[in-house]
């Protein structure tokens, strides 16, 4: 083969994923980078160049304010809860227990099922009165609560679901780790006599960072992109509550139609997500062991 | 080998489709038709017949029905649809999305579609508390079709429980306190275990709150869709009084109340006073296994209630011809008889005064006297709010509804927020 065919042959091999990438990646990326700087087309009239007019509206706008706050607190309250209990189930599953793979199975159901139909399920859990939880809560005599109606309890109604639905997700990477680690060293530590907590400690969890930072990645990703849940159960209330950032988007860009404002929100959670990976490859990477 | 002359015939098959097809669509005028549904119930399946019958009396016209969710995806799907160059012809979405619709320079009048005495005699046949959201600026955008109010409904055998009479329900404010006090039930541990009154105030709270507005004598916009009102001292004293509903006589739920769970919380014998819409007629009845009934709203210095639900509107990205096919369509899909039929199998309130004279309609209203509720109470409604821009007016009233309704803000302060957003929203508006 010359060495022009070789070069052709190689493009043609790129051509399929690349021509993908570029339509549905590259090309809304910079479309929206470009529209974020143009006014709303409406009616009669046509789109023209504001500038940074809706970098200006962003900057002053309670809700866009909120909702970043919002999806500040969901992430922090859904990420770190649903690692820790996706390693807890990992380790409890991996051990040679009866019924190990019905329990697995429970774990990861969840994951299953369609977000929708999780919220609907949660939708009367958390009804007041004769909600699910009302009943067992109310079985220990405590009083009746609003969780979804209440602004002090949405957002964190909302962050069970999310760690109810991840947790078993997750749960499934660290068990294909856990699964091809080598037990010589639980061996060699019990050899030693150490303790369980710190094997774990000294030895689990340094193996298992780099599922950790893979699931983490995810994570994040997932705390800002997961909004389906809110459509059924909250839509962003009680006041703005429980509105995360992409689910703020979707109501300028498709209930208000102000597609230019909505293109400014996206270079923002775009910008956010971007900056995000970055610090956890560049900060997180150095300390991850791997094999 | 046995497939291939099975494979053959299907081939054949589809040549034989393909050679006719273009000569059936030379004569026939397609109408691509998007329809939400809103409530429970088969409507899917009534719609799916109108059009089939509507085909056998008009070979000519195609119309092809397709269901497009919540009325808020429906508007999103064919304002998505018209951005890509494919809108459908007609379509049934909110009466509030009127503005939205014309602003877009989506859909057009139907003036330029009446012309005979008979049209006009047909149009003038609506409630007009129904065409207030459907015209403006002199013009007719749309026509009523599933059209809705909220009503009350009330449990009878508790009534009977707490000594009022069962058949009467409160007709004013303070009536409405006054029974809901003993109605509330609590246990030995102060835990209310039955409420008197429940309003709900997830998703669309400003619909139900607009209720209370019309009865203490004031509205929420203007007819012209440029100005809203939310800081006038009726429409604070209206969400005042809601709030004392909860937070003074504490009859109410605290929080926000879900609007789908509100019925079910009315079957599990929860609360015995909801308010909710007339479409829910069907689901009361089928499900609630106590005596209930269905009431106007009470009245503070006047009765009043919000229309809702959809209009048929016509898409302005469409031939002549289609549009006259679609107007034919309305036309027939609105006639006194299919409005009463219409009515009677979803709960809607048929739309015009002659569709409650027909026989079948009267049949239904004297066995189940709860449906006409909706028709008197009709005199006393008004225009759901809707203006320019209005997903993001309502919202603003939205947010500070439930800003009052969880606590954080006062009356006056959250509806003088409300009102400061949609002013610098409308302000465009208004040259």
């Amino acid at each position: 083969m010359t060495r022009t065919a070789q070069w052709l042959y190689a493009w043609l091999l790129l051509l399929p994923a690349m021509a993908l990438l570029v339509l549905f990646t590259h090309y809304p990326a910079v479309a929206t980078f470009w529209q974020s700087f143009m006014s709303t087309p409406k009616g009669s009239r046509a789109s023209v160049f504001v500038g940074a007019d809706n970098y200006e509206q962003l900057v002053t706008d309670e809700v866009f304010w909120q909702s970043l706050s919002n999806n500040f607190w969901y992430a922090l309250g859904t990420i770190p809860t649903s690692i820790v209990i996706a390693i807890l189930m990992a380790i409890w599953v991996n051990e040679r227990i009866a019924g190990r793979g019905l329990l697995r199975l429970a774990y990861f159901t969840p994951t299953i099922l369609p977000m929708i139909a999780v919220a609907n399920i949660w939708l009367f859990f958390y009804t007041p009165e004769y909600g699910l939880l009302e009943q067992v809560l109310g079985a220990f005599g405590a009083g009746s609560h609003n969780w979804l109606g209440s602004k002090s309890t949405a957002l964190g109604a909302l962050m069970v679901v999310t760690v109810w639905k991840e947790a078993g997700f997750f749960m499934i990477f660290y068990l294909a780790a856990l699964q091809s680690m080598s037990p010589h060293l639980a061996e060699a530590a019990a050899i030693e006599g150490a303790s369980r907590w710190y094997f774990f400690r000294r030895v689990t969890f340094p193996l298992l960072m780099p599922t950790t930072l893979f699931v983490l990645v995810n994570a994040v990703i997932n705390a800002f992109r997961l909004v389906d849940h809110i459509f059924v159960m909250t839509r962003g209330g009680p006041d703005n509550a429980t509105a995360l950032l992409l689910y703020y988007i979707y109501d300028v860009g498709f209930r208000f139609w102000d597609t230019a404002y909505a293109a400014a929100l996206t270079v923002a959670l775009l910008t956010i997500l971007g900056l995000l990976a970055l610090a956890q490859f560049l900060f997180l990477e150095r300390r991850v062991h791997y094999q | 080998m046995f497939r291939r002359p099975i494979r053959n015939c299907f081939a054949a098959l589809a040549s034989a489709a393909l050679l006719i097809a273009p000569s059936l669509s030379a004569a026939q005028t397609e109408v691509s038709f998007y329809y939400p549904v809103a409530v429970g119930g088969p409507i899917t399946k009534i719609i799916d017949s109108l059009a089939t019958e509507f085909a056998k009396e008009n070979p000519k016209i195609k119309v092809t029905p397709i269901y497009s969710g919540s009325y808020q995806d429906s508007l999103t799907k064919a304002l998505t649809a018209m951005k890509s160059g494919e809108p459908p012809v007609t379509s049934i979405l909110s009466a509030t999305d009127m503005y939205t619709l014309i602003d877009e320079g989506a859909i057009v009048p139907f003036d330029e579609l009446i012309k005979t005495p008979e049209d006009r005699a047909w149009l003038n046949s609506f409630y007009p508390g129904f065409m207030e959201n459907s015209q403006t600026s002199g013009k007719t955008w749309g026509i009523p079709f599933q059209r809705s109010l909220t009503v009350m409904f009330w449990n009878k055998e508790m009534f009977k429980e707490a000594g009022l009479d069962p058949n009467r329900p409160p007709s004013t404010w303070r009536e409405l306190v006054e029974y809901a006090q003993k109605l509330t039930k609590r246990d030995a541990s102060g835990r209310v275990t039955q409420w008197g009154i429940q309003i709900p105030s997830s998703g669309f709270p400003y619909w139900l709150f607009q209720g209370l507005v019309i009865q203490n004598g004031a509205q929420l916009m203007n007819s012209a869709g440029t100005q809203t009102f939310f800081d006038k001292q009726e429409v604070v004293a209206a969400l005042q009084f809601w709030l004392d509903l909860v937070n003074k006589h504490k009859v109410h739920p605290e929080g926000i109340v879900e609007w789908g769970t509100t019925p079910k919380d009315f079957f599990e014998r929860k609360v015995a006073m909801i308010w909710t819409t007339t479409g829910n007629l069907t689901n009361v009845k089928n499900n609630a296994k106590f005596d209930f009934g269905v009431a106007m709203l009470p009245a503070g210095k006047q009765r009043g209630s919000a229309t809702g639900g959809g209009n048929f509107y016509i898409f302005a990205k469409s031939t002549p011809a289609q549009r006259e096919a679609a107007f034919k369509f309305i036309r027939w899909v609105t006639s006194p008889e299919r409005a009463a039929q219409w009515g009677i199998d979803t709960g809607y309130v048929a739309v015009r005064a002659d569709a409650w004279d027909t026989p079948v309609m009267k049949k239904y209203v004297e066995a189940f006297p709860g449906a006409a509720v909706a028709r008197d109470q009709l005199k006393f409604a008004k225009a759901e709010l809707s203006t320019h821009d209005n997903q993001r007016v309502t919202k603003a009233l939205n947010d500070g509804l439930q800003a009052a309704l969880t606590g954080t803000k006062s009356a006056e302060q959250a509806l003088k927020d409300a009102q400061v957003q949609s002013e610098r929203i409308l302000r465009t508006y208004r040259r």
